[in-house]
């Protein structure tokens, strides 16, 4: 039971994120956040789920989006979009 | 053919080194003005700060007497430069050497007619690290517990105030993170014997450090402020990299304190910046930091700014600066001709 709670939680969380309107993505994958100066660099999936972020996609739209585009799983995409929503919080890329 | 109006400028902080002091920054950015011709006369302290060698950027150099020599003899060396050089305008990079410059600011002006832009002796003391804290209090800024400290025998009941880790500051330059009363003592005589007394202890705030070089009017108006991140740190805690933010509340902090204080001149804020979006003013140095280049390369040029202000000019406030700018410094070695180094070191100009 608490670890559905805490799955909904997390599906719950990362529903309604969205990439800070200052962050600066490149062609390359290349990120950065001109307000820390860090900057980081993506391959090309997370480049598309950044881009599909920017848009306002929401989880859903993004999990059709890449369950549709590539071979995986949806548990796979499920742990995969936590990490990386995740770190796209944590290096203040992204806030809900 | 230029229209550029020809002006000299003697600098100070030739020394170019891993520690680098701001001279050679300040006269890239004076080479590059876009309305003087500059002439530079290098005014240094060691026959080997690398400034001296440089040629393309300064023209003529001469020693200085260290500034325990007192003014006096700041007086008879200037006078003889300036019977050289005709020099227009003096910038001093030197904390150490401010107080000097400070106090012949209108002896200078009358004897010579040089002029400067420099902060008043009041601006100076108050931002001095012992005296932040209430400086903070004064201009509403955050600041880090800190409180001077004068003998050793003081350490065991600095827990009272401070805990552990906690910042163990130079009067001048350094600083040294204690965890423990042994590293306050070791660090304590190790910078006591550099920069004297007293030595400051301040309370240590987690974050990333953030700085911004700035320059004030004396009226209250900032003219410019870049902030700026370090991106890589030497083991001497200079920036070898940094990058410009977009960071508006840094910048509005910056141009607070510049407007509470009438801030005259260049200065450099250091900040740490906590993880809750808070920033605390961890110290202020009374003159351009080494990285002022930094600001020319984002469209401010604080240096010509503070030419022109100094020769009676009113100047507008930058209004923007290039954000993701970044510098990256390297070491270079000149080869110098050993009758060089002869002529600094006897005749004490080249």
């Amino acid at each position: 039971m608490i670890h559905k709670i805490r799955e909904w939680a997390l599906i719950g969380m990362f529903n309604r994120m969205r990439i800070k309107k200052n962050i600066a993505i490149s062609e390359s994958g290349f990120i950065f956040n001109p307000t820390t100066g860090d900057s980081f660099s993506t391959n090309p999936i997370g480049f598309e789920i950044i881009n599909l972020l920017k848009e306002e996609k929401s989880k859903d739209e993004i999990r059709a989006f890449i369950l549709d585009r590539y071979f995986i799983d949806e548990s796979t995409f499920e742990k995969d979009f936590y990490d990386f929503s995740t770190l796209l919080q944590s290096s203040q890329i992204a806030e809900e | 053919m230029t229209n550029k109006k020809p002006i000299t400028i003697a600098v100070s902080g030739l020394n170019n080194i891993d520690s680098p002091g701001p001279g050679i920054p300040v006269i890239r950015a004076l080479k590059e003005s876009t309305i003087y011709d500059v002439r530079i006369i290098g005014l240094s302290y060691e026959a080997l700060e690398p400034g001296l060698y440089m040629h393309k950027l300064v023209d003529k150099s001469y020693q200085v007497p260290f500034p325990s020599a007192g003014t006096e003899a700041l007086m008879e060396r200037l006078r003889y430069i300036h019977n050289q050089e005709n020099i227009a305008v003096i910038i001093p990079n030197f904390d150490a050497e401010l107080s000097n410059f400070m106090n012949l600011e209108n002896e200078i002006l009358q004897e010579f007619g040089i002029k400067m832009f420099l902060p008043t002796q009041e601006q100076f003391d108050e931002r001095h690290k012992a005296n932040l804290f209430e400086f903070g209090k004064k201009h509403d800024v955050k600041v880090p517990f800190s409180k001077m400290m004068f003998n050793t025998s003081e350490i065991h009941s600095l827990q009272q105030e401070f805990t552990y880790p906690m910042v163990v500051k130079g009067r001048f330059y350094d600083a040294y993170i204690a965890y423990n009363q042994e590293q306050v003592a070791t660090y304590f005589n190790k910078l006591v014997a550099k920069w004297g007394l007293p030595i400051i202890i301040q309370e240590y705030v987690f974050g990333s450090e953030v700085n911004v070089t700035a320059i004030g009017d004396g009226n209250g108006n900032a003219i410019g402020a870049v902030p700026m991140r370090k991106l890589f740190i030497t083991d001497k805690g200079k920036a070898w990299a940094g990058i410009s933010l977009d960071d508006q509340k840094l910048v509005d902090i910056a141009k607070r304190v510049i407007s509470s204080s009438k801030w005259r001149g260049g200065m450099e804020l250091e900040f740490i910046k906590t993880a809750e979006d808070e920033y605390y003013l961890l110290e202020i140095n009374p003159r351009f930091p080494a990285w002022v280049y930094l600001a020319k390369g984002c469209g401010q040029n604080h240096p010509e700014a503070l030419i022109r202000m100094a020769l009676g000019e009113t100047v507008e406030p930058f209004e923007k600066y290039d954000v993701g700018k970044m510098f990256v410094r390297y070491s270079f070695d000149m080869i110098v001709d050993l009758k060089e180094f002869e002529q600094i070191s006897t005749l004490g100009e080249l």
